[in-house]
């Protein structure tokens, strides 16, 4: 790739006056030898199994495994059909749609890790909602994902996607980051707008531990995808109108890994700190200790049969 | 860079929860299959660290097993893999294992068919990302990224260099190897990450070369 910082990215696409969405799609396609249209249409593979997990999360039972979580995604998306949300329709929808998407990962559904299988609803949260709102035709979203990867991919090198290397900041943070630069040039804002939008995000969400209750991607990740999705859409809307990250972008992910290296390993996705480590994380962690002993040994009893039978 | 290019970000494609305790877990089961060569019969699966303490509720036992079927990352039908071993005839032991192994989120798989065995020791280690770290008991590191060879033959003298000679004459690129020995002029294997995967007849070939015992190939990048 050309860029490894969001400025020196920001700069190739005003030099050439190109996209983030178009400056990634031409670095792939050199970078790993595939052409530029088989590298798209592989993205729109991803955009479409985004679109599945969203309408299977509203419709499809999501139950987890564990019997933690499942079912919130359509509580929202009922609550806002009565019309009286705080929020707004199109943030509510987002955040629907966010939780919807976790749900379906936390119930072994298909889902496409945007940085992560753990904030895998907020990308496709602020993007379906934002097409079905906006009337975009899929390509355009496709673009999107364009757009979301360029910015990922200098968290990722800069700091982390990782929430064992530097907490749920490094997961649903980046999430979040690449959601509000994405929309922002979805929506026609400027390149350099579209790093404000991420510089914006992500001081938002620095210090984040990952702190999941039994170890599981349910609680609190699923919720946090919910609200990711809403702050996404107004750091983009911020930047849109005009607003700035007084601290640039870069610097911001600079200040994501210095606090995720800081970070104790209690609170990077051992179960071990934080909401996992309080009086009802460790009660209900306990409590699936006890039903997996008890399905363990119920499948023994069912597979040997007494010794006395022929 | 640690990151590559996009699709490490944007993907993969696959069924969650969790992409090391998931996704991370089908791909060690393929490794697995795909070293005994066939569908396993029996497996006994040790789980260590994490993927003891957390299997049930990330669904890892359904994962490895899906992975032993060889299905993909994204296979829908992961959630109900218990029944599909079931039909496949696949019985699996799950064994608790002691300590962390290797690695906090690491497995030591034993396969059986018929007069078939295969072993593998392996881990998670993030993002879906594998490690190997032995295969059938020799010390030998792969990563399932590429196609690989994995050539089991005696300890002698231009073995090696044999196998080597035969890629390069193929056109095909290595990226990584590694060898391992029980003893000197004993069993050895050796381990050959690809660039691209060599025609049928290529590794045909590289079964018929001196002291070469078997020629496996492990191919997580076609899909199944």
């Amino acid at each position: 790739m050309r860029f490894e910082t969001l400025e020196q990215l920001a700069d190739i696409c005003l030099k050439e006056n190109k996209t983030i969405a178009e400056v990634m799609l031409e670095d792939q396609a050199k970078e790993t030898g595939v052409p530029a249209e088989d590298v798209f249409r592989q993205m729109a593979e991803y955009y479409q199994v985004m679109k599945e997990a969203v309408r299977k999360g509203l419709t499809g039972n999501t139950k987890s495994r564990s019997g933690l979580t499942g079912g919130d995604a359509k509580k929202v998306a009922d609550y806002m059909r009565q019309g009286d949300t705080s929020l707004g329709e199109p943030s509510a929808m987002a955040m629907a749609y966010a939780l919807a998407v976790s749900e379906v990962n936390a119930s072994m559904g298909r889902i496409i890790a945007t940085p992560t299988a753990g904030s895998c609803g907020i990308i496709p949260g602020v993007f379906v909602s934002s097409q079905e709102r906006f009337g975009w035709e899929d390509d355009k979203l496709v673009r999107g994902l364009f757009t979301a990867g360029a910015i990922g991919y200098v968290i990722a090198n800069n700091a982390s996607i990782s929430g064992a290397e530097g907490g749920c900041q490094a997961e649903v943070g980046s999430a979040i980051g690449m959601a509000a630069g994405a929309m922002v040039e979805l929506r026609g804002g400027s390149p350099r707008q579209a790093v404000h939008a991420v510089g914006l995000a992500m001081k938002n969400c620095l210090g984040l531990i990952c702190d999941p209750v039994a170890g599981l991607v349910e609680i609190p990740c699923i919720v946090r995808n919910g609200l990711g999705a809403v702050t996404a859409l107004a750091a983009a809307d911020m930047a849109l109108a005009g607003v700035g990250s007084v601290i640039p972008a870069d610097e911001v992910i600079g200040v994501m890994l210095e606090v995720g290296s800081a970070m104790p390993s209690k609170h990077r996705e051992t179960g071990k700190g934080g909401l996992a480590a309080t009086p009802t994380g460790r009660r209900l962690t306990r409590e699936l200790v006890e039903q997996r002993r008890r399905k363990a040994k119920e499948a023994k009893e069912t597979k040997q049969p007494p010794s006395d039978t022929p | 860079m640690r990151f590559k290019h996009v699709f490490s970000i944007i993907g993969p494609s696959m069924v969650g929860p969790s992409s090391s305790h998931t996704a991370g877990a089908v791909r060690i089961g393929r490794v697995a299959r795909q070293l005994l060569g066939c569908q396993p019969e029996k497996v006994e699966a040790t789980l260590y660290g994490s993927f003891a303490e957390t299997y049930w509720g990330h669904g890892t036992d359904l994962a490895l097993t899906a992975g032993l079927l060889n299905f993909d990352t994204d296979d829908e039908r992961i959630p109900e893999a218990d029944i599909e071993a079931e039909k496949a005839g696949m019985s699996i032991e799950w064994v608790q294992g002691k300590g962390n192994g290797p690695h906090p989120n690491s497995v030591k798989l034993k396969l059986w068919a018929g007069e078939r065995k295969a072993e593998m020791v392996a881990a998670s280690i993030g993002g879906g990302t594998i490690a190997v770290y032995a295969l059938n008991g020799f010390d030998v590191q792969m990563t399932g990224e590429y196609p690989t060879i994995a050539v089991t033959h005696t300890d002698s003298r231009g073995v090696i260099a044999d196998l080597t000679g035969l890629l390069s004459r193929e056109g095909v690129n290595i990226g990584y190897m590694d060898v391992d020995r029980k003893g000197r002029s004993e069993a050895a294997m050796t381990v050959f990450e690809l660039d691209s995967a060599p025609a049928p007849s290529v590794l045909e070939e590289m079964a018929r070369l001196p002291h070469i015992l078997e020629v496996t190939m492990i191919d997580l990048t076609q899909r199944s």
